[in-house]
């Protein structure tokens, strides 16, 4: 118990280092802010078991919407932030609404079909700017008080969301919902026989997933000052499902440690193989599922359960 | 426990080294960057093609400036804005990045431009058509060096209208370029007495242009123009082909490259009116610097590639001017540079960023009349700078009318 | 001209003959996908990029190997068809004890990895396939010319569609490969290859991915990513008709394509998204799609 919370406070102090070593903080906020998005996901699939192939649509759709506060309606980062969140969570229970009808596959089919459209509304839509995205975006001050222009400031509110992030997932789970949302998991039917309803409890989950990938979308668009299509394309997508399936489905640091792993990948590989990059996350993600699907944190979680039994 | 420990400070130490920079040298690099489309719809036109002409002019210049060495960092935007602008951002942070050329896609730079003026480096827009980016989307720090889609309309439109094309129906990739390029198109059109009977948007990158050809067709026009580019403008053109549009309709190529014409083939491309800055068989200059880059490349050079070239040239000949890579000195004396070399003479840098210079109208030979490989065009017509780029609009803030 | 709802019936009548081209490819790329998700319980992802896959293989063929169109159409399939059963020998096997989620983001990342590999030999730019000399030329219907090659695609897919379904219907072979899907060891206890069996479904619904795309090759642009785009159509497609379903894999799509076709007339912005518009009607309506048997 004590190491673990030693351990913690290690990475905490390290994280909160940062800005002072040489690390561009820009890009360490990239990766808070997929490994959020991560995070999202996996709350999603491996604590209620439902995957999402679209995922980026809800990032995505927070990211524009943020931006357009900012950029159309002037307002300051805290509601530009609020606002993306919310519009990731509506969007979230619509797709939700509609997925929950069926099961496995086919919710996943039915996600990414409908994430899709989003992506078509997203290219048409007047205020996104289609292909150039929206561009210039301000960090503005947050509350009205404090500047976020300077990256050391942003980086300490990125990383105090982060951490929130983490601490509301691992309440979230462990909570009687969280429990329910296992047993559902484990065992729909069993779970429909003992009086939950089930459909309520996949749908909160959505919802919730919804928002947290939000957030992600919404803060990264005030660290880089644009949204793009990017944001809700498939590629995007994809790549979290990579991230949270290389870090550990189910475990609490494993899409953290994945997001870390991708981003870092996607940064410096492109630098020396160029094009190759995505046959590389290709490889990757063929390997992953066929010898080691249960990710790096997943297999030193199990490498310990099996040392601690003997 | 201690695997997780091991893992954490792993991590830790990956990001860490991933993140850092070398400590700067005592005479540091001079840095130029090239952020353009390497793998997508753009990559033959700019590319790595693109990547080799700025090599070749530094190799040219003598590989250092001012006393120090210059270097060129190289990244692939995939035709994302956000990628650009990214990399544009942490090359200026972090890598002492000096100047930016590039950017083939205008989405993209219109991004990067913004990036250029809140981090004040010289970016030279080469592959972009937008000419919102001197207008609009102006900054003190843009130069739009090789061509845009005013100047693309003055010279296509206005030769196929004085032709007799008077009515134009319009086949338009739905983003910045596009757009602007068709409205750019329509003006031209219109000042001439012609008649614009509609327009239908393609998204970029369409499979199948079959049903917006089909609308084209239906509208009676004598005229397609085409207001896409790449891939986009090759499709449409072979679709129109094979439904016999071609019988009814000419065909403007408001964008085309010389690879465009070399993937279509003589055949399908030819008696085609098109637009450039820059043709490889015009002089012996153009003919030597063209050879220099077959060699390497196998294929000559776009006028995007040529322009490359001559910017990075003319860039470094301003630093040596004004003895420092300060950005706005820099800007100041590029403004004031005339620019006559291989790529054009008697070109200048205007208020707006956009490097005034003459273009030629050029027709696609046919199959009989083309001589030898790669001799595509004829020209038709030379257009002196201020009537190719028209005047300035003023929707620029730092460069009233 | 006579119009309805303003509209000239020449163009109506345009739009509809090219939704049915469209709809022809989506016929023959959902029947792939229904025929590996029906009788294997496997969404393959990778089905664009197979598709992606055949069209390459002709234009390889035609220009290092001087292998016609005609023979392409046979060999590029049959090609394809190998590499599938290859993938499906070595890797996909592996996950059939699984969650069938699995089999899909295996799927997906060969997907990944096919596509990345084709840009970076081919580049990223569309080369041009040409028609074959025999198809050359437009037929005059009057409200259009229709290209003879379009009008080829069309009855080649019906045929190949007409075909695969009498195969999985109506022999013994498919007679098979459905009691493979449910009770593969019983099956197995006939004395029935049922391993086998599934690698050659697999190679088969492959394969008919890759004839989709020598059949494409002559029409739109041989890209890398030519596949990723009408794969989530595809996909939508399926859904809509049953995802188990042949039958209705190949009537959706026809459908979808005439739709399609006759939205780009009315309101062509919408015509992207109107499949997944009628994919989500019909998932609140009819979960199991039109013609879905769950």
């Amino acid at each position: 118990m004590r190491t673990r919370t030693l351990l913690y406070c290690a990475a905490g102090l390290c994280a909160a280092a940062v800005p002072l070593t040489g690390i561009y903080p820009v890009f360490v906020m990239t990766l808070l802010c997929f490994a959020i998005f991560a995070c999202s996901f996996n709350l999603l699939l491996g604590f209620g078991g439902m995957l999402s192939f679209g995922h980026a649509a809800f990032f995505g759709t927070a990211a524009y919407t943020t931006g357009w506060l900012v950029a159309a309606h002037h307002c300051g980062p805290g509601t530009a932030i609020a606002g993306g969140v919310l519009a990731a969570a509506a969007l979230g229970l619509g797709v939700g609404g509609l997925a929950i009808r069926r099961q496995g596959i086919y919710l996943a089919m039915v996600t990414l079909a409908l994430a899709q459209l989003v992506y078509f509304v997203c290219l048409e839509a007047p205020f996104t700017g289609g292909e150039n995205g929206l561009q210039g975006v301000a960090r503005g001050a947050l509350f009205g008080v404090l500047p976020l222009q300077s990256d050391t400031v942003m980086y300490y509110l990125v990383l105090g969301l982060f951490a929130a992030v983490l601490v509301a997932i691992m309440r979230i789970v462990h909570s009687p919902f969280g429990q329910v949302l296992g047993a559902i998991r484990e065992n729909e039917s069993r779970a429909i026989s003992l009086g939950y309803d089930v459909q309520r409890y996949k749908l909160l989950a959505f919802v919730l997933s919804a928002a947290l990938a939000g957030l992600g979308g919404a803060l990264k668009t005030l660290v880089l000052g644009f949204a793009t299509l990017s944001d809700v394309s498939q590629s995007v997508s994809g790549e979290v499902i990579l991230m949270t399936l290389l870090g550990g489905i189910g475990t609490f640091f494993g899409p953290v440690l994945g997001a870390g792993i991708v981003v870092t990948l996607q940064e410096y590989l492109s630098e020396v193989v160029g094009g190759w990059v995505t046959v590389v996350i290709g490889a990757i993600f063929v390997a992953c599922v066929l010898a080691f699907r249960r990710g790096i944190v997943g297999t030193m979680l199990r490498a310990r359960r099996v040392r601690s039994s003997q | 426990m201690n695997k997780g420990k091991k893992a954490l400070v792993a991590l830790l130490a990956a990001v860490a080294m991933a993140g850092s920079r070398a400590a700067p040298a005592a005479e540091p690099d001079v840095v130029i960057g090239d952020i353009d489309d390497l793998s997508g719809n753009y990559a033959d036109v700019m590319g790595a093609g693109g990547v080799e002409a700025i090599k070749m002019a530094v190799a040219d210049f003598g590989g250092t400036v001012l006393g120090r060495r210059i270097s060129v960092l190289v990244t692939d935007h995939q035709n994302k804005p956000d990628v650009g602008a990214s990399k544009f951002r942490e090359w200026s942070d972090q890598s002492g990045l000096n100047m930016l050329i590039g950017g083939s896609n205008s989405g993209v730079s219109i991004a990067m431009a913004k990036v250029a003026a809140a981090k004040k480096v010289p970016f030279f827009s080469i592959g972009a058509g937008g000419s919102s980016l001197t207008n609009e989307d102006c900054t003190a720090y843009t130069v739009h060096y090789v061509y845009d889609t005013t100047a693309l309309a003055n010279g296509t439109a206005t030769q196929i209208v004085a032709d007799g094309g008077k009515t134009w129906f319009y086949l338009t990739a739905d983003y910045a370029f596009g757009t602007q390029l068709q409205n750019a198109a329509a003006k031209v059109v219109e000042a001439h007495g012609g008649k614009n009977l509609g327009a239908v948007r393609a998204p970029l990158g369409a499979a199948d242009f079959s049903s917006f050809l089909l609308q084209a067709q239906a509208s009676g026009a004598k005229v397609l123009g085409l207001a896409n580019a790449g891939g986009d403008f090759s499709n449409a053109l072979k679709s129109a082909n094979e439904f016999g549009i071609t019988k009814t309709m000419q065909p403007a190529a408001l964008l085309a490259f010389i690879t465009n014409i070399h993937g279509l083939g003589l055949q399908t491309a030819q008696g085609l009116y098109l637009t450039t800055a820059w043709y490889w068989d015009t002089d012996d200059a153009t003919r030597a610097f063209a050879k220099r880059y077959f060699a390497k490349m196998h294929a000559e050079p776009t006028m995007d590639q040529a322009g490359a070239y001559s910017a990075t040239l003319n860039y470094l000949a301003a630093v040596t001017a004004v003895a420092t890579t300060d950005a706005d000195k820099v800007m100041t004396q590029l403004k004031h540079t005339k620019i006559d070399d291989m790529f054009t003479q008697g070109g200048y840098i205007r208020a707006d960023g956009v490097m005034v210079h003459k273009m030629f109208v050029m027709r696609v030979k046919t199959p009989q009349e083309s001589k030898y490989p790669w001799d595509y065009y004829k020209l038709v017509k030379v257009i002196g700078g201020e009537e190719a780029f028209g005047p300035i609009t003023g929707a620029c803030p730092i460069a009233p009318k | 001209m006579t119009e309805i709802f303003g509209i000239p019936v020449a163009v109506i009548l345009g739009q509809l003959m090219l939704g049915l081209v469209n709809g022809a490819f989506y016929a023959m790329l959902s029947l792939g996908l229904a025929v590996i998700f029906g009788l294997m319980g496997v969404v393959n992802f990778a089905h664009g990029a197979f598709y992606a896959l055949g069209s390459f293989a002709a234009l390889v063929g035609v220009q290092q190997f001087g292998i016609g169109y005609w023979p392409a159409l046979v060999l590029a399939p049959l090609a394809v068809g190998l590499l599938g059963m290859l993938i499906e020998r070595l890797w996909l096997r592996r996950l059939y004890g699984l969650d069938p989620l699995y089999g899909l983001l295996l799927t997906f990342g060969v997907a990944l990895l096919l596509e990345g590999i084709l840009q970076q030999v081919f580049g990223a730019s569309g080369q041009s396939y040409p028609v074959p000399d025999l198809l050359q030329g437009a037929v005059n219907l009057g409200f259009m010319f229709l290209p003879r090659y379009r009008a080829w695609v069309i009855v080649a897919s019906l045929a190949v569609c007409f075909g695969t379904w009498f195969l999985i219907e109506r022999t013994r072979l498919g007679a098979r490969l459905r009691a493979a899907r449910e009770n593969a060891p019983l099956l197995q206890a006939f004395g029935v290859n049922v391993p086998l069996l599934l690698t050659m479904t697999y190679g088969g619904g492959v394969a008919l991915a890759a004839l989709a795309g020598v059949l494409a090759a002559p029409v739109i642009l041989v890209s890398p990513q030519m596949g990723s785009s009408l794969v989530t159509v595809v996909f939508a497609v399926v859904v809509i008709g049953g995802m188990g379903s042949i039958l209705g894999a190949i009537v959706s799509g026809l459908l979808l394509g005439l739709i399609e076709g006759l939205t780009k007339v009315v309101y062509p912005e919408a015509s992207n998204i109107v499949v997944f518009v009628i994919m989500a009607f019909v998932l609140l309506v009819r979960p199991a799609g039109l013609f879905g048997r769950e």
